[in-house]
């Protein structure tokens, strides 16, 4: 069963003259005349019951001079989303109304598209560059900017193929190096940003009179980017009364690898091991992700045996990334590293399993548009099987044992942080984040891709949203994902490993395709544009942590510093897919 | 003396304290302490930072080489392992804290970002390798290195500082006393070294058009 790929919504009935229906080849959706955008919006929000904004990003038509934010909205009970789209002339300024007010959850992702593509979203409040620094030259996926170190428009590069003669992109730079200065630039008259902005955007007080006339005053904290609870290279710039947080804001980029433009000069095929290297505890998922988009947009089937071996390995690395969560959040909340190795004891064993199929620990490249790359030998899954019937279960009931009623852990986590469904819908907030207000919003059963209906396993929903239930989830996802693993070892047939033939190129058919998946950290989506050449025209990521992270601010409000460190480690980001 | 003749010092120890007496070099003795315990900064970029916590878990132990202490503070820590890709946003950090760092001091970079921009070298916002503004000590192939390799580059580390000596480092050297301080780049409009200032000025004044 597939959900089609559309809601059956009529929204040119509804807006006669303001919605038209995309006739684009391979693409589906309406597009809205750019200044009606907040009232259709409205409307499909509030009588169409979309109440979940996924993704919102942009995509640079530079040939018919349009630039186009592409907007894809689900409805929280389940089934097919909705596309639509607004086109906007490719001169500057380029204005789209935001759709802040709307869906909250948008923020960081039209901070992320004026970053990129210098759209300017009017009525957002706060838009400033996410991933790149304040200062910065130029929007730099617009498809006439080009990096320092560029050769070609695609790979594969002439100058490494097909005669083999290489040369390095260093000499192609006037620097050597990876840099690019506007003409007539003089470095020693530039003038720093001093981040006046960010620390403007902060909420503050100035001074405030307590019962007569002591006067307190607020301070500024950077917590990060080097900072050792921040989960990698996260900044967050807060502003405090004693230790009560009144104003916080993310500060992110600093590990911004550039997937998306890096991906649009790559192949298709030579995109997958980049999809590794996103959230590196889930490699595997990343893959997982990014196949099926691909394969949706090839239309082509993915071989059964292949299709278990997809879940298997994609269940496997959600009972690893669950256990580090647990670790690391113990490692948060002051019990340094004991909960920690004992996670990371049983994340090795699963290492091991994904060493064996694929040859590599971390980084594994497994999947293939069409399967896998290599099949599982009877061995590892007999390995699997004895993990999955006994190790894993003892284990993960070994550490509830041992946690669970820890007294510091539950002073540390009970009502503390509660994020309500309402607030986490409006910030678009996904994975067990969001299950764990009690909205059973999980994309295994809500919009199912890959063979998940065949399984029977409960969406694991708690219903408080503090901190508590956040850390139980991960308990209740293990065990319904050893579930899942259960059946399908039982049900693994034998058989092809990959419908397609091996080739070092794919043909993909023009249009765009948006695949989702459930990660082990929340939807993770992919939304590719292709225009039938053999490389993404657009190949966006759309990353579970970076959205989540929406919602920190007003969560924190409040709350003590210390709580904050805790709820980094909750909402389980990780810097390489949130930064990308 | 060598360090490779000490395990036969010509020296003639009197026969009712050849239990008690130990003859070494002074190069040996302090090497063998600095070797013994390099506190790695506790600073992961990306990827290989993954790799480097489990490098101290059980399975490979770390510990069992006297470089498991990690320091959060640059104040403590003896030896940046850079671990990961290094973004020119967060460049002046890291620069900072290697200044920050008292001597002697090393740098490991790990992985192939580290050592030379990696998989993502063609990035915009990607720093092709830190050894362009940090001495680095010793490089760790692999993307990610497992943490055997990583294990293998310590060992290496340990080595060099085995081949110290008390009379040459730059550490004790007067003349020499802030020789690896790293002048700190600017974001602008693009990373600006400011050791190339006037390289930068040039090459934006040559430009054909703006």
């Amino acid at each position: 069963m597939v959900t089609p790929l559309t809601a059956t919504v009529d929204l040119v009935v509804r807006f006669p003259g303001i919605v038209t229906a995309d006739v684009r080849p391979g693409y589906i959706g309406f597009i809205i005349n750019k200044e009606n955008l907040v009232e259709v919006a409205t409307a499909i929000r509030d009588e169409f019951g979309f109440d979940l904004l996924t993704a919102v990003t942009a995509v640079d038509y530079i040939a018919e001079n349009k630039m186009e934010v592409v907007y894809h909205a689900y409805k929280t009970t389940g089934g097919a989303g909705l596309v639509f789209r607004v086109q906007a002339e490719r001169v500057d300024p380029i204005e789209v109304p935001s759709l802040i007010e709307i869906w909250p959850g948008v923020d960081f992702q039209e901070r992320e598209a004026w970053d990129l593509y210098g759209i300017k979203f009017t009525g957002h409040p706060d838009l400033r560059r996410i991933l790149m620094w304040e200062g910065f030259e130029g929007h730099p996926l617009r498809k006439d900017w080009k990096e320092p170190f560029f050769e070609e428009e695609t790979k594969p590069f002439k100058s490494r193929w097909p005669d083999g003669q290489h040369t390095f992109a260093e000499n192609k730079n006037p620097f050597r190096d990876n840099l690019n200065f506007p003409k007539d630039f003089d470095p020693e008259k530039y003038v720093v940003d001093k981040e006046e902005d960010l620390y403007a955007s902060l909420e503050r007080y100035t001074t405030k009179d307590v019962e007569g006339n002591m006067k307190t005053d607020h301070i500024v904290v950077n917590l990060g980017p080097h900072h050792p609870s921040t989960h990698g290279v996260l900044r967050v710039a807060v502003t405090m009364d004693g230790e009560t947080i009144i104003g916080l804001k993310p500060v992110m980029g600093y590990l911004h690898r550039n997937h998306d433009k890096i991906g649009e000069r790559n192949t298709y095929l030579q995109n997958i091991p980049y999809t590794d290297r996103l959230d590196y505890f889930n490699s595997m998922s990343n893959n997982f992700g990014y196949c099926t988009t691909v394969e949706k947009l090839m239309k082509i089937p993915v071989a059964e045996r292949a299709e278990y071996i997809r879940v298997i390995m994609a269940e496997l690395s959600r009972i690893q990334n669950h256990l580090i969560f647990i670790g690391m959040l113990m490692n948060d909340l002051g019990t340094m590293y004991t909960p920690s190795l004992y996670a990371f004891e049983e994340r090795e064993l699963i290492l091991d399993i994904f060493e064996a199929v694929s040859g590599a620990r971390m980084m594994c490249n497994y999947f293939r548009f069409g399967g896998v790359v290599r099949d599982i030998p009877d061995d590892v899954l007999q390995k699997i099987k004895g993990l999955v019937s006994e190790r894993l279960p003892a284990k993960t009931d070994e550490m509830e044992r041992f946690l669970n009623e820890n007294e510091i852990l539950v002073a540390r986590l009970k009502g503390i942080h509660v994020l309500n469904a309402e607030d986490a819908i409006k910030y678009s907030v996904t994975g067990p984040v969001l299950r764990a207000t009690g909205v059973p919003y999980d994309l295994r059963r809500a919009d199912p891709y890959s063979i998940y209906d065949r399984f029977d396993f409960d969406v694991a929903v708690r219903q408080n949203g503090d901190m508590m239930d956040n850390y139980l989830i991960r308990f209740d996802e293990i065990r319904q994902s050893l579930r899942i693993l259960e059946q399908a070892l039982k049900q693994i047939p034998q058989g092809p490993i990959n419908s397609q033939k091996a080739a070092y190129q794919v043909r993909v058919p023009a249009g765009e395709a948006y695949g989702r998946i459930e990660s082990p950290k929340g939807e993770l989506a992919f939304y590719v544009v292709s225009n039938g050449k053999p490389n993404p025209y657009r190949y966006h990521v759309r990353p579970a942590s970076f959205v989540n992270l929406t919602a920190v601010e007003s969560m924190c409000r409040g709350t003590k510093i210390a709580d904050f460190v805790a709820l980094l480690a909750m909402l389980d980001i990780v810097m390489g897919e949130l930064d990308r | 003396m060598e360090n490779e003749k000490l395990s036969l010092p010509n020296y003639s120890i009197p026969e009712d304290i050849q239990n008690v007496v130990a003859v070494t070099t002074l190069d040996r003795l302090y090497n063998w302490g600095r070797r013994s315990s390099v506190w790695p900064l506790m600073f992961g970029l990306a990827c290989c930072a993954i790799e480097m916590i489990a490098a101290q878990t059980a399975r490979y132990d770390m510990a069992r080489f006297g470089m498991e202490v990690m320091r959060p503070t640059p104040r403590q820590a003896d030896m940046m392992l850079v671990s990961g890709t290094v973004t020119k946003k967060m460049l002046p950090s890291i620069i900072r804290l290697y200044n920050q760092m008292p001597e002697p001091k090393y740098v490991v970079a790990m992985g192939a970002c580290a050592s030379s921009g990696g998989p993502f070298k063609e990035g915009y916002n990607v720093v092709a390798g830190i050894d362009k503004f940090l001495p680095v000590d010793v490089y760790i192939p692999g993307c990610p290195p497992t943490p055997q390799a990583l294990i293998a580059g310590m060992i290496k580390l340990q080595e060099k500082i085995d081949k110290q000596s008390i009379k040459h480092v730059t550490w004790y050297n007067k003349e020499k006393k802030d020789g690896n301080y790293v002048p700190m780049p600017i974001l602008g409009p693009d990373l600006i070294d400011v050791r190339r200032n006037a390289e930068i000025r040039d090459v934006a004044a040559a430009k054909e058009s703006a």
